[in-house]
């Protein structure tokens, strides 16, 4: 008895002296259902495939495992809330929910509940500016830099003039769809180049009078935001009025594999923009095929791998993995909080040399985010598909974005957010 | 002649066109709707799953594979053949008539008698579950759905279009043989209700339940030969629009294409739903043409539903519908 006693004493103590790890929990607010599942199902595929790979090969970062549980949002903006609001209890260091009307109406939350808000890409561009949105981080480009980006490819495929060209912008007729339009307004200015905007209502099924519009305006160059079945339709339409698809460039939302696969043969030299590398000749993907595919821990098929959209999913991971990382180098602990978790996404360094290690040498930019800026360098890449051969191509080098006209309307748009919410800016 | 006049001009044959693939949705529900006074809310995810199915079928992918996969931990996902177009459609057809079978063994034979709320309400059950259960059976991500249809402008009429004015109308391929289809089913489906026997029985179970049940016509035979007829508009309702954009789950939202369509032509019509649906493609199409740059583009969709209201305020059971007269 006196023995017994004794034992249970000794496991209780080392249970006390031996804290317990909690798992490091980035909720994945994905959608595998609904109107949008086609591009939200690589998506999540990437995001929940890196952090097994961290789990399986390095055994978690820090030493402390990581978990990505999903919760399904249908691309519906109420949803999202629930699943937000269903998860957070759980540890949750980051949000990355992949839509832009769910990151509008997560930004006052996560705020308030501390959690730092991730949305690569998409979400809402002016967050960018840190000293207003403390929680919300958009590294390393955004939608406005994707507008400069694609504008700067037809000035360079144009013999580096637009004056006197036109450009027509397809988008879908929503908060995201919309982004652009104050941005390439501006550098239709800038540039002298004619612009036109044709929106498409959701879901975009339908296009025939949009593309009959573009077949008698004749537009040189048609730019498009689009998102879920809007993008392969788009591209199918275009292949039927025969509009030169090495003059149609979408935006990386509309440049999936799955968006130009429907229209086969025809898509064939249509653009996108890029923010990260293209394709899967990368280590971390052997490394996901080994330990993640291979050992039947994948989150789909595995079959998506080096595809736009998975790659997406895998390097918002790795870039949430890599903060979690440098916010347990900045407080000493690998079992952090969001709180910390938000400090590390602010103090986030990533070079060339981290990348390579990473097994992603070249994948994306090397930047530092800071107090100020959130956004990141807002560089990207032109993409372009090759239908023969199944497979994406970067056709130019990452270059830069124009911030001088986007930091302007940056500073302006959140200004205006600072005013409404009085938020006084922080950084200083 | 004018130059916006020749744009008017091929806006509106573009109208037909897209107004055919608006009634080649609105058919399904009208058949069903007319044989059992049941609005069929599951029509757009039919056309879906019939989709689903063919690509299915066609590619050789075993269905459940990620659920089987799941459970018995195996890497199966295709069988090592593809199977023609052409019998793969058949199969599909199939399915949709097994699938008929079911929907009236398990859901309309306990629901007889009840009121058509509660009809109604069962199709919307069912819409969900095919919804699911498709993803389940064959997977959410997109299909590439080729059985050999030609896409692209008609070179043609482009041609002979621009020896005439100058400017070459655009029409797509696909649309034309979707007109020619959605011609050939309404003339199959009047001969079939007008001259076979299970036509004359399905007429007679729409004009009265119960006097059809009291000389001997089988209410359960004709629902399941309707669901079976309005499964393979729907089959053919998704080609046409998969063949399009790709199979996927948006495909269902097409039913909301045939509501106004169905507002304007009447719910019991076949021809009804062919003129409603090139009215709607025509009117849409124009509008968007001539009124749309001016307020921001992007009308279609809620035009659609203007244009079925204002004939509904003059012709509340649409331009075909039976008036319904009651009397205490």
């Amino acid at each position: 008895m006196k023995y017994t006693k004794l034992a249970a004493a000794s496991v209780t103590a080392l249970m006390v002296a031996t804290p317990v790890l909690a798992d490091l929990v980035f909720p994945s607010l994905s959608y595998r259902t609904g109107p949008y599942a086609a591009g939200g199902i690589p998506y999540a595929d990437g995001f929940a495939d890196y952090f097994t790979l961290l789990n399986e090969r390095d055994g978690g970062i820090g030493g402390v495992m990581t978990s990505a549980p999903e919760c399904e949002t249908a691309y519906n903006t109420e949803k999202g809330v629930e699943c937000y609001e269903a998860t957070k209890g759980q540890g949750a260091l980051a949000y990355n929910p992949l839509s832009t009307g769910i990151t509008y109406q997560l930004i006052p939350k996560v705020t308030a509940d501390d959690i730092p808000l991730y949305t690569p890409g998409y979400g809402r561009t002016s967050a960018a500016n840190g000293k207003v949105f403390s929680h919300v981080f958009n590294f390393p480009a955004n939608y406005w830099n994707a507008a400069s980006l694609a504008v700067n490819h037809l000035k360079e495929v144009s013999g580096g003039d637009l004056t006197g060209k036109k450009i027509a912008l397809v988008y879908h007729n929503s908060a995201y769809g919309k982004e652009p339009i104050r941005t390439l307004e501006e550098l239709s200015e800038k540039h002298g180049f004619e612009f036109t905007t044709i929106p498409v209502d959701h879901p975009g099924q339908e296009q025939k009078a949009q593309w009959l519009q573009i077949r008698r305006e004749r537009p040189d160059f048609v730019i498009m935001y689009g998102w879920g079945v809007m993008n392969q339709v788009a591209i199918q339409e275009a292949a039927n009025i025969r509009f030169p698809m090495e003059n149609f460039i979408g935006v990386w939302w509309s440049g999936g594999d799955h968006d130009v696969a429907p229209a086969g043969d025809a898509a064939t030299g249509y653009k996108a923009v890029t923010f990260h590398g293209v394709g899967s000749d990368y280590p971390v993907f052997d490394d996901i095929q080994k330990y993640v595919v291979d050992a039947g821990k994948a989150a789909g098929n595995g079959d998506n791998i080096g595809k736009a959209i998975y790659n997406r999913g895998v390097y918002a991971a790795m870039l949430l993995a890599e903060a979690a990382r440098t916010a347990q180098e900045i407080h000493g602990t690998p079992d952090i909080t969001s709180s910390m978790m938000r400090d590390g996404m602010e103090a986030l360094e990533i070079t060339e040399e981290r990348m390579a290690e990473l097994g992603m040498p070249g994948f994306g930019p090397t930047f530092t985010v800071t107090c100020e800026n959130h956004g990141g360098p807002g560089t990207g890449a032109i993409q372009q598909w090759d239908a023969a051969a199944g497979t994406w191509s970067l056709i130019s080098d990452y270059g830069p974005s124009d911030m001088e006209v986007i930091q302007p309307l940056i500073e302006e748009d959140s200004a205006a957010y600072a005013a409404e919410n009085n938020i006084e800016p922080r950084c200083n | 002649m004018p130059e916006q006049l020749l744009f008017a001009m091929e806006v509106t044959l573009n109208g037909l066109m897209a107004g055919v693939l608006y009634a080649l949705v609105a058919l399904g529900f009208v058949l069903i709707f007319k044989a059992s006074g049941i609005f069929n809310y599951a029509q757009g995810v039919m056309a879906l799953f019939a989709a689903l199915t063919l690509v299915g079928i066609q590619q050789g992918q075993v269905p459940f594979s990620h659920l089987i996969n799941a459970v018995f931990g195996t890497e199966i996902h295709h069988f090592p053949w593809h199977v023609p177009s052409i019998i793969a459609i058949i199969l599909a057809a199939g399915v949709m008539v097994l699938f008929a079978y079911l929907v009236e063994k398990y859901i309309l034979q306990h629901l007889i008698g009840q009121p058509d709320i509660i009809l109604f309400m069962a199709t919307i059950g069912l819409a969900y579950f095919m919804e699911g259960f498709g993803d389940i059976m064959w997977g959410s991500e997109i299909k590439t759905l080729d059985v050999g249809l030609p896409q692209g402008m008609n070179l043609a009429i482009d041609e002979a279009t621009y020896n005439m004015f100058g400017y070459g109308f655009f029409i797509d391929n696909l649309d034309i043989v979707a007109a020619v289809v959605a011609a050939l089913l309404v003339t199959s489906l009047v001969i079939f209700s007008q001259y076979t026997k299970q036509g004359r029985a399905l007429r007679a179970v729409a004009d009265d339940h119960s006097a059809a049940l009291s000389v001997g016509i089988s209410l359960r035979f004709i629902w399941v030969l309707v669901w079976s007829i309005a499964g393979f508009v729907a089959l053919v309702a998704g080609i046409m629009w998969g063949a399009k954009s790709g199979v996927q789950f948006s495909l269902s939202l097409i039913a909301l294409k045939a509501l106004p369509v169905l507002m304007l032509g009447g719910f019991t019509s076949i021809p009804g739903a062919i003129i409603g649906g090139l009215i709607i493609g025509v009117g849409e199409q124009l509008f968007e043409f001539a009124i749309g740059p001016m307020i921001g583009g992007a009308t279609q969709n809620w035009f659609a539903y203007v244009l079925a209201l204002v004939f509904l305020i003059f012709r509340p059971q649409g331009l075909f519908g039976e008036k319904i007269i009651e009397r205490v």
